[in-house]
């Protein structure tokens, strides 16, 4: 278990991270959601060690991260980082080898790892000539060619195409499945929505919302329905106990008090004409993201 | 380890020297895959073969060294090959043979001479005459001149180009890799699996391997070129210096290399490493300078063969002229062995308090500091 407590972090009097605590549970895929500036970089740095921090504590398994536990991390920058010049292969055997495996080890496992990130075809090309696309699969078989325990990524989706999304979402998944705590940060909602076992949100510099997905989802449900009906809608204003969030001719969408109001308006709608679907809305991450941030 | 699913890896961490030698292995790798490198190195090889056989034969002379011996010194200079005899009646009648320009340097009788016998020459003693004789005679210049003999000024000008070239390739290569490193962010993958020393180290002992190699092939190419045209005797005389001169540059780049290293990690993008590389490049490049413009001036020469970044050019230079005593390369490689260590430690510093400040310039205060 990766645990980090109170981190707080300020450049020149400006202060980006303030107590940030959360958790990144082995065998899960944990979300690291927010807008741009939110903190989020400079909070996987501080876990990676490769940026120190101004109090709180990165703990593994219950005691502080050293630098040789650092050595069973994986990391992924969000500024892609390897050699331009150097061979797709030879560059994940290279790290692979400085991760303590044999050259042998080291060369089975990149192969095998590049082959299944759909890069197999191009293992003998330099890095400099393969697509961004391309280059940000081998850069995410840099951070797993050693089977990390822990794997921080830093948007490991952005710039992939959905068929590119789904094979490096099946690896991570893959990674986790074998008891790996994998924290990756996203601008894409809804990869991040399918994949994630946990979310943390930040904004601001501060964690607004961390827990499992449906923890998330339960706790900001609110108890809201659609309705999509022939005629004009307009009347579900009238019945008592309901709020209209959105109205559009026979659309609406609205929040009641109870599920009798919500029984009670459909019943309203039948009668009144045709009703193509009546259904509870589940907030989407987006949803929930922008109620938190606010 | 509390969580049992949570150790895939209880793989031994490679000892720092596998790390080491990985990443210097890399440097290594990827320099000799690089056409430039390949083909600017050929280049030296072919430049430096021509200059020493333009050299050697230029040194040679085709008919050898024209010298006027008087008859009390005759016997001096029998079996001698590669000089040229005529004979003098006497030292008066040698000295003329030389002012006229018959002869380039008499052999002379001479009772205060500990051998014997005394050389005299016109503005400079001819190195390779020196070389040719069995012992080294006292020698007189009829009328010393500030300008040394052409082959003095070739050997000092090649043993600063060559340090010259090495270091600043090898030099800005290392700099240059290390920027790369830090640009790309290569280097945050790399120092979560490696301390920063050892891939400081690594680095280091890679380009030195690459220079040393090239240095070594200098040499050789030196040993070679001087065989070949019949050169004997200057190669008996070189032979030492140029030893010498590798296991100065060895340590000399080691030095250098550190410094590097630590510069270019002060900075986080190629366009900005002269910024703070200018000062090391000047520094290599002033030995250069110096051996060209003071090669004839013992005093400048001896303070060079001391001063640790022009010894590995200084002291060869000496030892070739045959006015270093034979303890002084010794001093002079303990004086550039201790700043050695003392810049490594130094660069080592530098270098792991820069390599993660991205963005602008690390001042050199806070890059100590750490």
């Amino acid at each position: 278990m990766l645990r980090l407590t109170g981190i707080t972090k300020s450049y020149g009097g400006r202060r980006v991270l303030d107590d940030v605590s959360f958790d990144v549970a082995p065998g899960r895929l944990t979300g690291f959601v927010g807008g741009n500036g939110a903190g989020k970089t400079t909070t996987m740095r501080i876990v990676l060690g490769v940026l120190g921090k101004d109090s709180g504590g990165v703990d593994l398994d219950g005691a502080p991260v050293t630098s040789s536990d650092r050595r069973r991390f994986g990391y992924m920058p969000e500024e892609r980082g390897l050699y331009p010049k150097m061979k797709v292969l030879e560059h994940i055997v290279y790290l692979a080898r400085l991760h303590g495996f044999s050259k042998t080890e080291a060369t089975k496992r990149a192969q095998d790892l590049l082959e299944r990130l759909g890069l197999g075809e191009r293992l003998g090309d330099n890095v400099e000539t393969l697509s961004l696309g391309n280059q940000q699969r081998a850069q995410i078989a840099a951070a797993l060619v050693h089977d990390p325990e822990v794997l921080i990524l830093d948007e490991p989706f952005s710039g992939l195409d959905p068929l590119a999304v789904d094979v490096v979402a099946s690896v991570l998944q893959a990674r986790a499945a074998e008891g790996s705590a994998v924290l990756f940060s996203s601008h894409q909602l809804d990869v991040v929505e399918r994949l994630c076992d946990d979310l943390v949100i930040i904004a601001g510099g501060t964690i607004r919302a961390a827990g499992t997905r449906e923890e998330l989802r339960a706790r900001h449900t609110e108890k809201r329905y659609e309705l999509v009906s022939g005629g004009d809608a307009g009347w579900v204003r009238e019945v008592p106990g309901v709020t209209v969030v959105e109205f559009d001719g026979g659309y609406a969408v609205f929040d009641v008090d109870t599920e009798e109001t919500a029984q009670t308006v459909l019943r309203g709608a039948v009668q009144r004409g045709d009703v193509t679907s009546f259904a509870p809305q589940h907030p989407t991450l987006a949803q929930i993201f922008k109620e938190v941030i606010q | 380890m509390s969580t049992p699913t949570t150790s895939p890896t209880n793989r031994p961490a490679p000892s720092t020297a596998q790390s080491v030698w990985l990443v210097a292995e890399r440097e290594i790798g990827s320099k000799l895959r690089s056409k430039a490198f390949v083909i600017s190195t050929a280049i030296l090889f072919v430049i430096a073969l021509a200059g020493v056989i333009w050299g050697g034969f230029t040194a040679r002379d085709t008919s050898g060294i024209p010298v006027a011996v008087t008859p009390d010194a005759t016997s001096q200079v029998q079996g001698i090959e590669g000089i040229d005899i005529t004979d003098a009646a006497d030292r008066a009648a040698a000295e003329d043979l030389i002012r006229d320009g018959k002869v380039d340097a008499a052999i002379v009788g001479d009772s205060s001479s500990p051998i014997g016998y005394a050389l005299v020459a016109e503005s400079s003693a001819p190195t390779t005459l020196l070389l040719l004789l069995a012992k080294t005679p006292p020698v007189e210049l009829l009328e010393p001149d500030e300008t040394g003999g052409a082959l003095r000024y070739l050997v000092a000008i090649g043993f600063g180009a060559v340090f010259l070239l090495a270091a600043s390739l090898f030099g800005g290569t290392i700099a240059q890799s290390v920027v790369e490193e830090k640009q790309t962010r290569v280097v945050e993958i790399l120092i979560s699996a490696v301390p920063t020393r050892a891939l400081l180290a690594g680095k280091v002992i890679g380009n030195t391997i690459l220079a040393m190699a090239q240095i070594l092939g200098l040499a050789a190419i030196a040993v070679i070129g001087l065989s070949v045209t019949g050169q004997a005797a200057l190669l008996q005389g070189l032979g030492g210096p140029i030893a010498w001169f590798a296991v100065f540059f060895f340590f000399g780049f080691i030095l250098l290399a550190s410094l590097f290293a630590a510069a270019a990690a002060m900075v986080s993008r190629q366009e900005d490493i002269g910024s703070t590389t200018t000062p090391l490049t000047f520094l290599v490049m002033a030995p250069y300078f110096l051996v060209i413009f003071f090669n004839d001036n013992p005093l400048v020469v001896g303070i060079m063969s001391y001063v640790p970044f022009s010894a590995p050019v200084g002291m060869p230079l000496r030892l070739f002229l045959g006015d270093a005593q034979w303890w002084e390369p010794l001093l002079s490689l303990v004086i550039l062995i201790v700043t050695c260590v003392a810049a490594i430690l130094l660069g080592a510093k530098i270098y792991e308090n820069s390599l993660l400040r991205m963005g602008g310039r690390v001042k050199l205060a806070e890059a100590l500091r750490g």
